[in-house]
């Protein structure tokens, strides 16, 4: 059984890439001036020679890992998730992923849970920007055994990589003994039949909350974990929507581009179902403690239950 | 420079010029300008510094090649070709659908090509990976990345020179095409990136201005760069755009245009002469 513990996805990085450090010499990780706040830190501290500070550089930080990659390293190129995916976005697109190297990008602190520092740090459109290369595989896991497992599969994984993950701890449920996590295959974190929440990152554990308030309400939600956001697990989400009718998707990111628009174009194109989209709604978020901001942006238990019960009673 | 060795490598860059030619003309479109500026910088790598093996283009320790100014790689073609990488045929089917060589080098598609590019800037920082790779694993392998003047304009190129700076990267050179024009005009008056010689000297490389037309400045440039320990290298080398074409030599408006039958039976029969001059002597 999993024991309860509460860590942010960007620590459980950090600590499984100074574990995989011995068993994959390859693995050389940068970062741009941001080594104690997304955790690389752990991993220079036990490898200092493998570790590469570019500074305060993401365009020229993706451009080296590039060239690392094309020498047989597998370079872990970190940032804030903004500055990551936006800042560099056209390095990871022209040196990364049109050569096609074995490149992981990792983005630590997206969506509004970065919480204090306000917009410009807050990443709401990374999914939107990493999913639209070719190419490129888009991982948005949801507790520490699941980033543990997900950064062992990009490593294993040859190709672009993109690693989405968070500032904020968050409990971990997934079960520590016997998770298996395979690349663009979601995972049903409980059955039901009346509906089905597909939720992605940090959203997953909100959704097990709000099934639960919905259980209390007789009302029987499936919850699907879709930790690869592309390739997206087409076969479970249309299993979902042909037993259960109506989906919820539920992301921290803007409502355009990411995990909703991914899973609703599955569904049109094979199995027209109507699907309701939690998310920020194509706004810029704003200063304050994670947790209120996410209460406020709706994206907690209690709205996502809301959004459920309305949306089966139209 | 020996003169049996210069008139090799003279013959190559006449010859780098007609491929190029050749292959912006049958694509009707490409950069001719910036590829025979740096015709002389082309056949000096490919045919004397280099330590590369077009039979086995992947070998783990060669000396790499990166073209970040990619736009001119109808040049970088031609001496590939020339080199034993493809058949020079290729060099005719330029930028057509289905072609190998595409309009900007894909490392995926052209042996040879260390290096995806196109994207002005970017190919400096992978010329840094590279490079550090080849320090962190103790390997001899030297990296070129070639510049076009008006690059100097993109930020990353002095994020990377920082970068390759602080991490003395000395088995980094990176040469410098200083042909003083991009699209818009004289890159003096477009961006203005000079003097190019103190910001390279800020950023802590070792720097060489030389006549990049010359032979014997080009290789006594190299073969300095060689011995240069604990910095990287800049070689600026002064070219004219164009060169070697009369009518394209020192205009803006050759940098990415194709010319017309008229005008590539002018250029070619320039070029041939210049060769038949060189064979004869
Ligand atoms: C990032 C980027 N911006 C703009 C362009 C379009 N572009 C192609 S060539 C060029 C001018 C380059 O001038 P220079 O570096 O001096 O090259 P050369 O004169 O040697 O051809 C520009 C602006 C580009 N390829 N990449």
């Amino acid at each position: 059984m999993a024991e309860m513990m509460k860590k942010a996805t960007r620590e459980s990085y950090g600590m499984a890439l100074s574990q995989l450090g011995e068993e994959f010499p390859q693995i050389v990780v940068l970062d741009a001036d941001l080594a104690e706040a997304t955790k690389t830190g752990i991993f220079k501290k036990k490898y200092p020679k493998r570790f590469v500070d570019c500074g305060i550089a993401e365009g020229n930080m993706m451009g080296v890992a590039a060239g690392l990659a094309t020498c047989g390293k597998i370079p872990f190129a970190t940032s804030f998730a903004m500055f990551a995916t936006g800042r560099a976005f056209e390095q990871v697109r022209n040196s990364i992923c049109y050569p096609h190297l074995n490149v992981k990008v990792v983005g630590t602190h997206a969506g509004i849970s970065v919480g204090e520092d306000g917009a410009t740090h807050q990443c709401l459109e990374d999914i939107a920007l990493m999913r639209s290369l070719p190419g490129m595989t888009v991982i948005s896991p949801s507790d520490h055994y699941e980033t543990v497992a997900a950064v062992r599969a990009a490593v294993e994984h040859e190709g672009p990589v993109y690693l989405r993950l968070s500032r904020l701890a968050v409990e971990s449920f997934n079960n520590s003994d016997d998770y298996r996590f395979e690349l663009g295959r979601g995972v049903t974190l409980r059955d039901g039949k009346d509906v089905t929440i597909i939720a992605t990152g940090l959203m997953v554990s909100r959704a097990l909350e709000a099934v639960k308030l919905l259980e209390q309400k007789g009302i029987d939600a499936r919850l699907v974990n879709i930790h690869t956001i592309k390739p997206i697990d087409r076969e479970l989400i249309l299993k979902a929507a042909g037993e259960t009718g109506k989906l919820i998707t539920v992301e921290e990111h803007n409502v355009i581009g990411g995990l909703g628009d991914a899973v609703a174009a599955v569904l049109s194109e094979e199995l027209p179902t109507p699907l309701r989209k939690i998310g920020v709604n194509d706004q810029f978020g704003h200063s304050g403690p994670a947790a209120a901001l996410l209460e406020q942006f709706g994206l907690c238990a209690s709205n996502i239950a809301e959004v459920t019960e309305e949306f089966l009673k139209k | 420079m020996k003169t049996e060795l210069k008139r090799k490598l003279e013959i190559a860059a006449c010859k780098i010029r007609m491929g190029a030619v050749e292959g912006v003309y049958r694509a009707k479109s490409g950069h001719p300008g910036g590829s025979l500026s740096a015709a002389e910088l082309f056949a000096y790598l490919y045919f004397k510094e280099l330590r590369v093996d077009p039979n086995h283009p992947k070998e783990p320790g060669r000396d790499r090649f990166v073209l970040s100014k990619g736009h001119t790689c109808p040049g970088l073609y031609a001496a590939l070709a020339l080199k034993g990488y493809f058949p020079e045929t290729e060099l005719k089917k330029l930028r057509q659908i289905g072609a190998m060589l595409q309009g900007h080098p894909d490392m995926k598609g052209t042996p040879g090509v260390d290096m995806s590019t196109g994207s002005l800037g970017q190919g400096v920082s992978a010329a840094c990976g590279m490079a550090l790779a080849g320090k962190m694993d103790g390997k001899d392998y030297r990296v070129y990345a070639l510049l076009g003047d008006g690059e100097l304009e993109e930020g990353q190129v002095w994020e990377a020179s920082m970068f390759a700076g602080h991490h003395e990267l000395d088995n980094l050179c990176l040469v410098i095409d200083i042909n003083g024009l991009q699209i818009d005009g004289p890159t003096a008056e477009v961006g203005g990136p000079e003097p190019v010689d103190e910001k390279f000297r800020a950023f802590g490389f070792d720097v060489q201005v030389i006549d990049g037309h010359s032979f014997d400045e080009i290789e006594k440039a190299f073969e300095h760069a060689k011995t240069v320990k604990g910095k990287p290298s800049a070689i600026l080398a002064k070219t004219i755009k164009g060169r070697g074409v009369s009518y394209m030599e020192n205009v803006a408006g050759w940098h990415g245009k194709a010319p017309s039958d008229e005008e590539y039976e002018i250029a070619m029969r320039e070029l041939k002469q210049t060769l038949a001059g060189l064979e004869a002597e």
